[in-house]
């Protein structure tokens, strides 16, 4: 209870229990990490101990019941799909929270927020039922099959939008003000202002939001997999379908077993890793702009 | 960033002075704003067709083609149900040890804090994936109501730990300090001053976490299943409203009209939410001010 020995005065045992049972629960918190990470781990080790490691991306394509485990072209899916939808939407994810916070009048910001918040919050399934029956064939009219990147981008970006304009407003609240008076007091433009004074001071919590998003849209299931048309092939065009890791998973685990079971899981874990690695590169951003604003 | 300065530094300065930038956000909110009301018109304006009353009590037939999504709603309800009660208290208990009983920088509450951040940006489908292996395969659950129902506890934790933290956190030092000047014990502390007076920011984040539980689909297509029968118990396989848009419009042709009809109940229930959130937050802070004046 060494916990308890420095918050506390009074020492009942009702609270040495309330404390006990508080580590313990907060504990699951701990054990759901290592179990997921080793639970997938352990799923996909039959996968990898049956392939070679160059195996998965020299094998002439992926026929799981075939013993061919290429999962190269739908690598190259998930990051024309997972990068399109970042690229776009960073630049009009800042627009809109700089529009938000310094050109909208009150009422407008107040209506604006309000449908960012509604974009944030609707299921990505309606996305992707959206997506389907309604740009899907719009698309087709420009050019056919319509089920493609493109149609996944588009609705990828609506997805992940509310994302990095959350992030950013958020950080440009925290941007002290008097920063902000000393540049008009020199002088400067609004659009001035907003790039060489707010948009530095923001920045960490700009790139930390794109990391945010980039993770979210390698993650998304349910859009790339009703408007991507999951065809296993290196994409030519942005009008050309493609399979992304997620839609991979959740169109073969219905039927998988044994090792093409398996290898489903060593694309969870690939999924799991990467998204990982986001998150660390994140929180070494965070550390590096902290260390040198010190 | 370096790129945006370039942009603006090919624009002549009258330019940037005048309505020329401030238009362009304009723009781009106006873009977004359109791109908004076109997803939810088409929604709206073919779901209206689709619901009625009939359609939330009746059973789904023909697949879904026709027919209502009475089970349908039975089975959600449930999962959502399974879901809370699991969750609730372990983010309450986690939450108020690391707000109130370790310091923030105890490699304890680092360790945390860190578990929380990895398992709030792990995608839906690996929870799918774990949730198969662990509820359905070893504890033997099978595809059911609550092996779903405990993958979306696992999914949720972490969004209900960290907004229960920031509310544990805001409580005005008024009933910390008068609770620590009557030496009441942390466990009286906890049930009769925190508990009664958080309730509302509490009840938002747990909306919040509810509402990401309602929209989720991939964590639940391996865990809860796809029967659309109604459930006899928590260990039949039920489907989820996200799951039965998914089917409809993938594997059941001619379905999309009552997908339309879910879909715009599924929008329905996120209004509710949404609005309930904004009022619950809006008296919680209301609640801050009166109690710090």
């Amino acid at each position: 209870m060494t916990l308890l020995r420095h918050n506390i005065l009074s020492k009942s045992v009702r609270d040495q229990v309330l404390v006990f049972v508080l580590i313990i629960s907060s504990l699951t918190t701990i054990a759901l990490v290592c179990f997921i990470f080793l639970f997938l781990i352990l799923e996909s080790l039959p996968a990898l101990s049956a392939n070679e490691f160059s195996q998965w991306l020299s094998d002439p394509s992926w026929h799981p019941t075939e013993g061919q485990y290429n999962l190269y072209p739908i690598m190259i899916g998930t990051l024309a799909i997972a990068g399109g939808s970042v690229i776009i939407t960073t630049p009009i994810g800042i627009a809109s929270a700089i529009f938000l916070h310094y050109y909208a009048p009150t009422p407008v910001a107040i209506f604006f927020r309000r449908i960012i918040e509604l974009l944030a919050g609707i299921p990505s399934v309606i996305y992707g039922f959206w997506g389907l029956v309604v740009l899907v064939p719009v698309i087709i009219q420009i050019a056919p099959p319509g089920q493609s990147v493109l149609a996944g981008i588009i609705v990828l970006s609506m997805m992940t939008l509310p994302i990095i304009t959350l992030a950013t407003e958020t950080a440009l609240i925290c941007v002290p003000h008097s920063t902000i008076y000393g540049g008009y007091a020199l002088g400067l433009s609004k659009i001035s202002v907003i790039t060489k004074i707010i948009l530095p001071q923001a920045k960490p919590g700009i790139v930390s939001g794109v990391f945010l998003q980039t993770g979210r849209a390698i993650g998304e299931t349910m859009v790339v997999l009703m408007v991507c048309g999951n065809v296993i092939q290196i994409p030519d065009s942005i009008l050309d379908p493609a399979r992304t890791l997620t839609a991979n998973i959740a169109l073969e685990m219905a039927y998988a077993t044994d090792i093409h079971r398996s290898s489903l899981f060593v694309t969870g874990l690939m999924l799991l890793l990467s998204i990982s690695c986001l998150t660390v590169i994140n929180e070494f951003f965070k550390k590096n702009h902290h260390a040198r604003t010190l | 960033m370096n790129f945006l300065k370039k942009i603006i530094m090919l624009v002549p300065y009258k330019l940037k002075q005048s309505h020329f930038v401030s238009s362009f956000f304009w723009m781009t909110a106006i873009m977004v704003t359109l791109l908004f009301f076109w997803m939810l018109s088409s929604i709206i304006g073919d779901g209206f067709q689709a619901l009625s009353w009939e359609f939330i009590f009746d059973n789904p037939s023909d697949s879904g083609r026709s027919g209502g999504i009475a089970p349908i709603l039975i089975s959600t309800v449930l999962i959502l149900l399974i879901c809370s009660l699991t969750t609730l208290p372990l983010a309450i208990a986690t939450a108020f040890l690391i707000a109130e009983f370790i310091p923030e920088n105890h490699f304890f509450s680092i360790i945390i804090k860190r578990s929380l951040d990895i398992l709030a940006s792990i995608p839906s489908i690996v929870y799918g994936l774990f949730g198969n292996i662990v509820f359905c395969k070893m504890m033997g659950l099978g595809f059911s109501i609550l092996s779903g129902g405990l993958t979306l506890a696992c999914m949720i934790l972490p969004i209900l730990i960290l907004t229960s933290e920031q509310t544990f956190r805001s409580i005005s030092k008024a009933h910390r300090q008068g609770s620590e000047a009557l030496a009441l014990s942390k466990f009286t502390t906890l049930f009769q001053v925190y508990l009664p007076c958080a309730i509302p920011a509490l009840t938002a984040g747990f909306i919040l976490g509810l509402g990401r539980a309602t929209a989720e689909t991939a964590a639940l297509i391996f865990t809860s299943g796809y029967v659309d029968r109604m459930p006899d118990s928590v260990m039949d396989s039920g489907r989820a409203l996200s799951i039965h848009i998914y089917d409809l419009t993938m594997n059941v042709p001619g379905g999309s009209n009552n997908a339309y009809g879910t879909a715009l109940l599924m929008i329905i229930i996120l209004l509710i939410t949404n609005s309930s959130i904004n009022w619950l937050t809006q008296r919680w802070n209301h609640n801050l001010t009166a109690q710090n004046d």
